[in-house]
């Protein structure tokens, strides 16, 4: 008996000790990148040494698990001192409008994030007056990749517009490539719609849809359903079997010769399939979207409630650093929120991102969480299996709208 | 006296927690599915939701509503799975057992092998399948070690359907289904010599039929057709649950096989039986209880199945969609709560509708002994 009581007394004193100083991290990041954050956390304790940080990561492709075990945790009053999400409407639409996070704007003007982020992003992010997260990278989803030594083998260039891209597939199919583009499971279909509907639409096209000016079902809109499927032509019959990288895979095995992924793509190509940027393969901006970022982007947040406020601002502070920038970005092949980061600690991609990140009109990707809440992302998949069972874009715009109506986009 | 009072006590514990975690939760379930948490997203993950009730809207929509056009398709997709994936594994773990219960030698060998796929959880199944069926390889080369050309069927990356209908006419063939298993009662208490029940049978089925034949086919549950199938990418699905279940039943049947005693079987034979006189006669009645038993079991596994889809086809493919898979869609990942629950309540009494019948003949048996 004595002895229980005494295990017991010491596991409350310790667990008393160690009270001020932890640190939970909520995140979605392992595997691959697992190292950028791990990096991250390493500089975080160099600043903070009395800090113990746990590491709460929970697997699963672009924070698919990551969320539903989030929001157990939300809705039973355990929320971690700071969690991984999507900068934009996936935390407004999901935790801000629930009235769950802390509004940022103060830590924004304290550390001169304000001139440092770009206004594109800044929008992004900001809801009813305040700001809402800090985010840590910057990924592209409008990009496509080719390998240039083949397409001079089959004498094509990277088309600019989607007029331009069915001829080539027509002109590659004569050659004997069966399907000129290469796709994988339902999101990377939607990732394939995003880039084609920005193109379609335009940028201003694009934010009105989300801020439910344009509706779903205008001809406008509607037309983009008509180029994609036009589009889906020139796609592998099999791709719901296939994930990212193997669609990536058939490009630079030569089976494909487009496809259009984030820049994750880069990564997976320079780090995993040892090739090298811009000389064994190659990017264009996807058709009809020159001179357009559609930008997606990690964030952390501060929910109320933390349990170690303090802690998890100090984490913030770091994530928004030129220092935590640049030591997080070169590692997961993102590239950094900032403006003012060092282009010489990143690839000829990143490089190149870069550039177009500070130049650029900046638009949020719609699958990765940046323009409209989970709730209508979520149904976006049945929008697709409806459209890709019954080939009718009108059918595919109804059900959009319908969604869009229930879920109240852009109030 | 005292015997009661302890049994009681010992029993109070194990009690509560059910009372608690199963039917309590099973009852804010239903709470929850008849309010609208999850309309108002500034209400889904508050930390105090109000919730507010709208009766049984959630359950209209499913079955109605313009948007859940996916959830019908799990349904009817659910439906198809739980039919095929019970006849396969019935029907080949009866060969299975025959064939073993006849093998001269390595019975035990034999047995092992067919009931080991059991062992394994559906994930792995799951991901082992996804391999073997991708439209390029695995099975589909198999012909060529033969020499013969190799097949084309995509197997899971099909969107074909077959077996098309229109969900409009839904109420007509639900009807028509039901009229039936009542002609079939009302055969059966006609041989029994039970005249009431015959009657009563006999009658409500008429009346169904009727109804059918005359209000059912005008009644149109959407202003638009929409039609459902089979689709065909379950096929590879319910191989993978047919490969895996397949021992379970050759193992029940089996232990039914060893039941039947040898006089009924020698008796059969001296009366001059044919063999298949044998088994239409003797054997397949003698199972029957058996196969109730495992039928129970396949269908509740079949109506609950979403970790072996999750591993072969992952959760946003509609083709393969089922109903627990729709359901964590939309409350996990589109926060809409109410709706889920609405379905979990949904899939609760599907599994009642197979096991309560079972249950309670069960429990007649027990007070008649």
């Amino acid at each position: 008996m004595r002895k229980w009581l005494l295990a017991i007394g010491v596991v409350l004193g310790l667990s008393a000790l160690a009270q001020g100083g932890k640190l939970e991290i909520f995140s979605w990041w392992a595997g691959d990148e697992g190292p950028a954050l791990e990096a991250l956390i390493r500089l975080y304790k160099q600043k903070y040494p009395g800090v113990e940080v746990i590491n709460g990561t929970v697997t699963g492709g672009a924070g698919v698990n990551a969320r539903a075990v989030l929001k157990t945790r939300m809705l039973g009053g355990d929320p971690p001192d700071t969690f991984q999400v999507h900068a934009g409407m996936e935390l407004i639409g999901t935790w801000v409008v629930a009235n769950r996070m802390e509004d940022l704007t103060p830590l924004f003007r304290q550390e001169g994030w304000l001139q440092v982020f770009p206004k594109g992003l800044i929008d992004l992010i900001s809801y009813k007056g305040g700001i809402w997260s800090v985010p840590v990278n910057i990924h592209r989803s409008n990009v496509m990749w080719y390998i240039p030594a083949r397409l001079r083998a089959w004498g094509v260039t990277p088309p600019r517009t989607w007029a331009e891209f069915l001829a080539t597939c027509e002109a590659l199919k004569r050659k004997g490539v069966q399907a000129p583009l290469a796709l994988g499971e339902n999101w990377t279909q939607q990732h394939l719609w995003e880039s084609v509907a920005l193109a379609t639409l335009g940028p201003d096209g694009w934010n009105n849809l989300w801020r439910g000016k344009l509706k779903f079902t205008d001809p406008k809109a509607v037309a983009v359903w008509d180029t994609f499927g036009k589009v889906l032509s020139c796609a592998n019959p099999d791709a719901s079997g296939l994930s990212w990288q193997q669609a990536v895979d058939r490009v630079v095995q030569g089976q494909a010769a487009f496809n259009i992924m984030g820049d994750w793509a880069a990564g997976y190509m320079a780090t995993t399939l040892k090739l090298k940027p811009g000389t064994d393969f190659a990017w264009a901006p996807s058709p009809g979207t020159q001179g357009v970022f559609m930008m997606l982007s990690d964030s952390f947040g501060l929910p109320k409630g933390a349990k170690n406020r303090q802690n998890a601002l100090n984490w913030l502070r770091l994530v928004g650093s030129k220092e935590g920038q640049d030591t997080f970005n070169p590692l997961k092949g993102s590239i950094a929120a900032r403006l003012d980061s060092d282009p010489s600690k990143y690839n000829a991609y990143g490089q190149s991102a870069m550039k177009d990140w500070r130049s650029n009109r900046i638009v949020g990707s719609l699958v990765h969480g940046a323009v409209a809440p989970e709730s209508f992302m979520s149904q976006f998949g049945t929008v697709m299996e409806i459209f890709l069972q019954t080939k009718n874009p009108q059918a595919a715009a109804n059900a959009a709208q319908a969604i869009a109506d229930q879920v109240g986009l852009g109030r | 006296m005292r015997d009661r009072i302890t049994a009681f006590l010992v029993l109070l514990p194990s009690l509560l927690a059910i009372g608690i975690f199963v039917y309590g939760f099973i009852g804010q379930n239903l709470w929850v599915s008849l309010t609208d948490w999850g309309k108002d997203p500034a209400q889904a993950l508050a930390l105090r939701p109000e919730l507010r009730f709208v009766g049984l809207e959630n359950y209209r929509e499913l079955f109605t509503g313009f948007v859940d056009v996916r959830f019908r398709q799990s349904v009817v997709n659910l439906i198809f799975f739980t039919l095929f994936f019970m006849a396969g594994s019935l029907g080949l773990g009866l060969l299975l057992a025959l064939a073993v219960d006849r093998a001269p030698k390595g019975e035990g060998f034999f047995r092992t092998v067919f009931l080991f796929p059991m062992a394994l959880s559906f994930v792995v199944t799951g991901t082992i399948w996804r391999w073997m069926l991708q439209p390029q390889g695995g099975v589909n080369v198999l012909p060529t070690l033969f020499g013969l050309p190799p097949l084309s069927f995509p197997w899971l990356a099909t969107r074909e359907q077959v077996l098309v209908f229109d969900w409009n006419h839904l109420p007509f063939y639900t009807a028509l289904a039901v009229a039936l298993v009542l002609l079939y009662v009302a055969h059966a208490a006609y041989r029994e010599g039970e005249r009431r029940r015959f009657l009563w049978a006999l009658f409500s089925a008429g009346v169904l039929l009727l109804w059918a034949f005359t209000l059912g086919r005008g009644l149109k549950l959407l202003p638009y057709p929409e039609t459902h199938g089979f689709s065909l990418a379950l096929v590879g699905v319910i191989l993978a649950a047919i490969w895996q279940m397949a021992g379970y039943t050759m193992a029940l049947y089996l232990a039914g096989l060893r039941g039947i005693p040898v006089e009924v079987l020698e008796a059969a034979r001296v009366d001059g039986a044919s063999e298949w006189q044998l088994f239409r006669r003797v054997i397949f009645p003698m199972l029957a209880p058996i196969t109730l038993s495992a039928m129970i079991v396949l269908g509740h596994i079949a109506l609950k199945i979403f970790d072996l889809i999750f591993a072969m086809a992952g959760l946003d493919y509609a083709p393969t969609d089922v109903p627990a898979i729709y359901m964590y869609l939309l409350a996990f990942r589109g926060n809409q709560f109410a709706k889920g629950a609405a379905i979990g309540i949904l899939l609760l009494l599907l599994v009642a509708v197979v096991v309560i019948p079972y249950l309670a003949s069960q429990l007649r048996k027990e007070v008649r002994r």
